[in-house]
């Protein structure tokens, strides 16, 4: 793998992070970060869904009248998305009835239209096509982090395997009240984005 | 950005084609998908309704066949309590609510539903000797959030409760969503939905029923409008307006 093959794919986990340097999709990441699970399948329809944007946008990049770019994206992502909901539909129908509103809410996560169009609009289909993923592997590195936190310390579980015993199944751990409601997110995302540019500070802004 | 793709004959064929091509994609996606789709959602209703009778340890990986051979499923009318004509498979008990021929408006709309489906379909549970133990009846009320579907479960007395199983609901995770909870679930077992004057006695009792109170079951803590959503959706299912003259018939012998 080239050097640039690598940073397109791996920048945006720690380097060039959708959520915390680009501060893209952080709306979703409050929602479906209650269970890894969760955060888990989020994750992988991003990252088809950006993936396969970029990479069909990409691919008509130059016959696409610059009038109607932002609709003819919008008209591929939301394609997208369906197919994705309908195969989760068919194939995990547990996890669909649970996240079955918020994968519709991709069409309207930054990170997928943001690619496209800081990307996917000029680049080859190839590359376009690997930064979607890294995105989507970005964005979800920060979800699964998220999640790990709030699902161990809210419900004192992972992927739905007791770690913590509740009090109210008769063991020790007082569920985190906080932790379990969406808006915990943002705490932990900003201590996410504080850790990296402690780690990364080329990332702080300067004022 | 060259000039010659921008002119309007050009956009308006160009969008034409991507919409062509994006809705085939859904289409195809759709229809393939959807004998697959049907098949899951069935299957998560048969679970549903074998757990709200006992029955899923003893289905194990066999749903489908348990069901078709112990589950009897019945339209009936709610208003009559008799049983009526009709497709139970395409009965959807949502879509009928949602029209004005086929749901009333209830007088005493406790659960908040707003209308209700003048059918409905219930479950007659059968033993392995064919003999009906357990009815299993769908139930929708308000939680805090929104509508809660589930199902109670009665033994054929028509009055002690086998259990009471919500499938599809949108409470808060670790405080409404409790009721899901295996050690809540566990507390419905053998209470007993009706006092000896036959009116519907369940109640859900905030900082816990008393020991040996056969009619009421501890409150969610931190739950306590999802506690009174349960509460409220079993009193209106049970009473007149729901099962209650079902349940009559039923008790009276009237139902075969």
């Amino acid at each position: 793998m080239s050097q640039d093959t690598k940073k397109v794919l791996f920048g945006p986990i720690v380097d060039n992070n959708p959520i915390a340097l680009q501060v893209l999709g952080v709306c979703s990441a409050l929602a479906v970060t209650s269970s890894l699970q969760n955060a888990f399948v989020m994750t992988i329809a991003v990252m088809l869904v950006t993936g396969f944007s970029n990479l069909f946008i990409s691919l008509i990049r130059n016959q696409i009248p610059s009038s109607v770019r932002i609709i003819v994206q919008m008209a591929i992502i939301a394609s997208l998305v369906i197919v994705v909901d309908q195969v989760l539909k068919a194939f995990s129908y547990q996890l669909s009835k649970e996240l079955s509103v918020f994968i519709g809410l991709i069409i309207t996560n930054c990170i997928v239209m943001g690619r496209a169009e800081a990307f996917a609009m000029k680049e080859k289909p190839g590359v376009s096509f690997l930064d979607g993923i890294g995105n989507g592997m970005g964005y979800g590195a920060v979800l699964i982090v998220v999640a790990f936190f709030r699902e161990l310390f809210g419900f004192g579980t992972l992927f739905g395997m007791e770690v913590f015993t509740l009090v109210q199944n008769g063991g020790w751990y007082q569920g985190n009240g906080l932790l379990v409601l969406p808006f915990s997110s943002f705490f932990i995302i900003g201590l996410i984005i504080w850790a990296i540019r402690q780690y990364k500070p080329e990332q702080v802004e300067k004022d | 950005m060259s000039s010659n793709k921008e002119t309007f004959g050009k956009t308006i064929g160009f969008v034409f084609v991507v919409c062509l091509v994006c809705a085939a994609l859904v289409s195809i996606s759709a229809v393939s998908l959807k004998p697959l789709q049907t098949a899951n959602k069935l299957l998560d209703k048969q679970t549903k309704i074998l757990e709200t009778a006992g029955l899923l340890d003893a289905a194990g990986d066999d749903i489908v066949g348990t069901y078709n051979q112990r589950v009897d499923a019945k339209m009936i009318n709610l208003a009559t309590g008799k049983v009526v004509e009709g497709d139970v498979n395409t009965f959807e008990e949502r879509a009928d609510a949602r029209d004005a021929n086929k749901s009333f408006k209830p007088e005493n709309d406790i659960a908040g539903l707003n209308r209700v489906a003048k059918n409905a379909v219930v479950y007659l549970v059968k033993d392995e000797q064919g003999k009906v133990t357990t009815i299993v009846l769908p139930i929708v009320g308000s939680g805090l959030w929104n509508l809660m579907y589930g199902f109670v479960g009665l033994e054929s007395d028509m009055n002690t409760v086998k259990s009471v199983i919500y499938s599809d609901h949108s409470e808060t995770p670790g405080l409404g969503a409790e009721v899901l909870n295996p050690k809540w679930k566990a507390l419905w077992p053998g209470k007993k939905m009706f006092d000896e004057q036959n009116n519907v006695a369940i109640k859900i009792v905030k900082g816990g029923a008393k020991a040996g109170d056969v009619h009421g079951v501890d409150g969610l803590s931190g739950a306590t409008l999802t506690s009174n959503g349960v509460e409220n959706t079993l009193r209106f299912w049970l009473g007149d307006e729901g099962y209650g003259p079902f349940i009559s018939n039923y008790r009276a012998g009237g139902l075969n």
